[in-house]
């Protein structure tokens, strides 16, 4: 894995709200080796989907410096794709050419083109659902899609906006072992944002939490704190990551209501 | 196996009626009217003059029909309605794709298409006839227009209507603005320009009226009725009124299926 390293160096982004400027990020340091899972998890506001949202290009004003493979990026660009919490398929394009639209721009042949979203509709187990209409799909599967849709380039980095977000609990954990099983596959770098302590700790290599106004990172989990099971996987049932999660939620909880973290370093 | 399997045909009080039954539901003023319009020929109760029977109408339509006539009206309204809808949306889809795409374009012509919108259609007969004289071209502009105003006034909406999450993605795609075009703005402006073309099939079959009542006498069922009226024919003006109202519903109709067909993926 030579590519898709990440380097976030003192990124910050500031919004003008009417007329009064509001920090959404201050100081983000982080650097994602090429191949690591990296989580974020933080309450709502503490700009952990502006963070994405720069990374990924839709955002262009920020400080600091993001660099991909240590080129600064400019814009959105296919070496990095994003699934976000809605699954934001055409609903008058079907599944595959929901999936196919991901290298409209591509400069692959028609024949590569045509056996790439075959391979990444298996991926996701939906070969058989190839020609329905997204208005035909359940949630669970439309989101299938849509991170067939973004991996379909084999982009660099895949960036997951609370990518589970809306769906009913079964499905969601169901999709976060998918997630990882298609993440490993594919062997690249992903960045997933979520408020779900769980799902952070069991798909994340690493684990950044974040705190509100403004947003910034409050501490790192390191890999070697995360209890890993026999199939490779993080146990959430393992008695370390029941604590570590308990740790992570008081973190998380209001400033004046949250005892002193302890230091996470390792 | 259940009592409600057992007895398919029984109907059950508490449940919607059928799309069959609501059909049915809705013929049921039309043939009351039917009835009523009959039995007041029936038994006298008004003039046959000024409101001829039923029979009478359809008398009337069989030897028109067989005179080789009525067809030849029928068609030559139906062929001026057409041709004018064919050219009002072929302007109108594209220039209301315009207004809504470019926002130079938006702020410069807008104002004015909105001022002129508002004059009533039929104030345009009298220019229309300086402009394009007495003949065929005139009724055809004159229709053309009807369907030109719903097709710019809903394609520019529709144009207008991309939803942002999806441009989003179109930008994260790195979709250029010819892919973005063809791959999300007109899929997404189809439904509202298909109501605008639905509204003009619409208004362009009464502007076609209007242009052979009120414009110059030619082939046509308005032309058929004008002679009615003058002949004191009153069936005459009433196989025309039928007439009208039953290719109205025709078109309509038609417009409904097309629609659903094109735009599939949204009801499934």
């Amino acid at each position: 894995m030579t590519q898709g390293t990440l380097d976030l160096q003192g990124v910050g982004k500031r919004y003008s709200v009417s007329g009064a400027s509001f920090t959404a990020l201050q100081g983000i340091d982080l650097s994602i080796p090429a191949g690591e899972f990296l989580s974020i998890v933080g309450a709502s506001g503490c700009g952990k989907s502006t963070l994405l949202r720069l990374i990924v290009g839709l955002e262009r004003q920020h400080d600091g410096a993001i660099l991909l493979d240590g080129r600064a990026l400019d814009g959105p660009g296919l070496d990095r794709a994003i699934v976000f919490q809605e699954h934001r398929l055409f609903p008058w394009l079907t599944a595959a050419e929901n999936v196919a639209l991901g290298l409209l721009t591509s400069k692959r042949s028609a024949a590569d083109k045509r056996r790439l979203v075959r391979d990444h509709l298996d991926l996701v187990g939906l070969s058989a659902f190839a020609d329905a209409y997204p208005s035909q799909l359940s949630g669970g599967m439309a989101q299938r899609v849509a991170i067939a849709r973004a991996l379909v380039n084999r982009p660099r980095i895949l960036l997951l906006d609370e990518p589970f977000g809306a769906l009913d609990a079964l499905t969601r954990t169901h999709l976060q072992g998918e997630l990882q099983r298609i993440v490993r596959a594919e062997g690249i770098t992903a960045i997933l944002v979520t408020h779900d302590v769980e799902e952070a700790l069991f798909l994340g290599d690493r684990v950044v939490v974040m705190h509100p106004r403004p947003g910034r990172i409050a501490s790192i989990i390191p890999a070697a704190r995360l209890p890993l099971g026999a199939d490779g996987a993080h146990d959430r049932a393992d008695p370390t990551f029941v604590r570590l999660r308990e740790e992570v939620l008081a973190q998380l909880a209001p400033a004046d209501a949250a005892p002193r973290a302890a230091s996470l370093a390792a | 196996m259940s009592a409600a399997a057992l007895a398919p045909a029984a109907p059950d009080r508490d449940a919607p009626p059928s799309a069959a039954t609501r059909r049915a539901y809705g013929l049921l003023p039309a043939l009351a009217l039917l009835i009523a319009w009959e039995a007041s020929s029936r038994f006298a109760l008004v003039d046959p003059k000024i409101l001829p029977s039923l029979a009478a109408v359809l008398q009337r339509a069989v030897t028109e029909l067989s005179e080789g006539r009525l067809l030849g009206d029928i068609g030559a309204s139906l062929a001026r309605d057409l041709v004018g809808f064919a050219l009002g949306s072929a302007l109108g889809v594209p220039l209301g794709l315009a207004l809504g795409l470019s926002r130079t374009l938006d702020r410069v012509i807008g104002p004015t298409f909105n001022a002129v919108k508002q004059i009533a259609i039929f104030a345009w007969i009298p220019l229309l006839s300086v402009w394009f004289g007495v003949g065929e071209e005139a009724k055809i502009a004159f229709i053309a227009l009807a369907a030109f105003t719903p097709a710019v006034v809903n394609a520019w909406n529709g144009a207008r209507a991309v939803p942002p999450k999806l441009a989003e993605v179109a930008e994260v795609l790195t979709l250029n603005r010819w892919r973005r075009l063809v791959t999300l703005t007109l899929p997404a402006a189809l439904p509202s320009i298909f109501i605008g073309l639905h509204l003009g099939l619409i208004q362009s079959w009464l502007a076609t009226v209007g242009a052979e009542y009120f414009m110059t006498v030619g082939p046509g069922i308005g032309g058929l009725m004008t002679e009615g009226r003058e002949h004191f024919h009153m069936d005459l003006v009433f196989l025309g009124v039928l007439l009208l109202g039953l290719i109205g519903l025709a078109l309509n109709l038609a417009a409904t299926r097309l629609e659903a067909r094109a735009l599939r993926w949204r009801s499934r």
